[in-house]
């Protein structure tokens, strides 16, 4: 997916892009229909998000990361804006240049694809009280609080689950960095 | 000079999964802009957003993808990508639009003794609230504690608690359990940024602060 992206940022690519709508857009609809939009609002979100990674892809390089994670901080913040409708400060993962080009590895793209799939499988392996608290927050787009109260769990737990999921998550992609 | 206070892993998470509010969001991505060592989390976190989107059962679209062919004009070309310029600016970049580069360029408006303020515009629907606050140098903040969460990043100088010292990048993630009591540093003095994500209780701290000169 992330070649897909590169060829529409070197040389606007159509087809390319319809690949990747193709991909992502059913995605990106259902990502928004969790967070509560309908459906026809969901599939102009999706298409929104769509035209922004064709307008922005100039701006990407597979050395920051995945097509597909790139494309969910996009959906994301489009997300806040418009169903949260609060300012997304949320930069794309784009500016901060030092760490792309101190460590320039050839197998950068492959090292993401890598991240991505033991990202997958830690989540997979999440014990099921802590893949909640991370679920909430994420695809149902709850606060701190709003999780505690929907599971009459202490504020602190929730915080604790959160630390403890990441902990894991970041120990299986550990050997790769 | 490193930055040895961070945002709370659980913060940083809500941050990447846009369930964070506005207030608090803002500090977060402010320091993030001056912290390394949390952009690399917060990647990871971004990743497990991806993932989770990923395992969704797609919901197929409606319409056909766009042609693209025409619309090559609308792309934006790499080069134009750094749209502001970072040197000789000690503000951080997501804030910039708001209280431009310079903190020396800042409006400021007195509190009380020794504390000025400028407050920051949030979104209609957010709730919270965000503001700068200078305080002059030895000078404390009246010791509180936190309904909600209150974050307080350092842009200039810097200040000590119970927890630390503060200065620049450090970021203060703190709970309606912890109580503190700040105070600016005795040379320089502390311009923070604080955002909380509970109005009333923030106010009553800023009221006890400034009661006998304002009206909150």
């Amino acid at each position: 997916m992330s070649d897909l992206l590169q060829r529409i940022a070197d040389r606007g690519d159509a087809e390319a892009f319809r690949k990747l709508f193709l991909t992502f857009g059913p995605r990106v609809k259902a990502y928004m229909m969790r967070h509560g939009a309908d459906a026809g609002k969901a599939e102009e979100l999706a298409q929104e998000t769509l035209l922004v990674v064709w307008r922005k892809a100039g701006l990407y390089s597979d050395d920051k990361g995945s097509a597909a994670t790139w494309i969910f901080t996009i959906a994301r913040n489009l997300r806040i804006d418009r169903l949260r409708r609060e300012v997304p400060f949320q930069a794309l993962p784009e500016g901060h240049q030092e760490e792309a080009s101190s460590e320039a590895l050839p197998d950068e793209a492959l090292t993401a694809r890598e991240r991505q799939e033991r990202v997958r499988a830690a989540l997979a392996t999440l014990p099921p009280d802590q893949h909640e608290v991370v679920t909430l927050s994420y695809l149902e787009g709850l606060s701190h609080s709003e999780i505690a109260s929907r599971t009459g769990l202490a504020l602190g737990t929730v915080k604790s689950r959160m630390r403890l999921a990441y902990q894991k998550i970041r120990e299986a992609v550990e050997d790769l960095q | 000079m490193s930055i040895t206070h961070h945002i709370d892993t659980s913060t940083l998470m809500s941050f990447a999964a846009g369930s964070l509010g506005e207030a608090l969001s803002a500090v977060t991505a402010a320091h993030l802009d001056m912290c390394a060592a949390c952009r690399a989390e917060l990647r990871l976190l971004d990743e497990i957003g991806s993932a989770l989107v990923d395992d969704l059962a797609p919901s197929p679209l409606d319409s056909a993808p766009p042609t693209m062919q025409l619309r090559r004009l609308e792309a934006e070309v790499r080069a134009e990508a750094p749209a502001v310029a970072r040197s000789g600016s000690d503000v951080p970049l997501p804030l910039q639009r708001f209280i431009g580069a310079r903190l020396d360029d800042v409006s400021w408006s007195r509190l009380g003794i020794g504390v000025w303020q400028h407050r920051l515009r949030l979104s209609s629907k957010a709730s919270g609230d965000l503001r700068l606050l200078r305080i002059a140098p030895g000078r404390a903040v009246p010791e509180h504690g936190h309904t909600g969460n209150e974050m307080t990043l350092v842009l200039k100088g810097a200040y000590s608690d119970a927890l630390g010292t503060f200065r620049r990048g450090d970021l203060a993630d703190l709970d309606e359990e912890i109580e503190h009591q700040p105070v600016a540093d005795a040379q320089e003095g502390c311009i923070c940024l604080v955002a909380s994500d509970a109005p009333l209780r923030f106010k009553g701290l800023m009221g006890r602060l400034t009661q006998p000169f304002t009206r909150i």
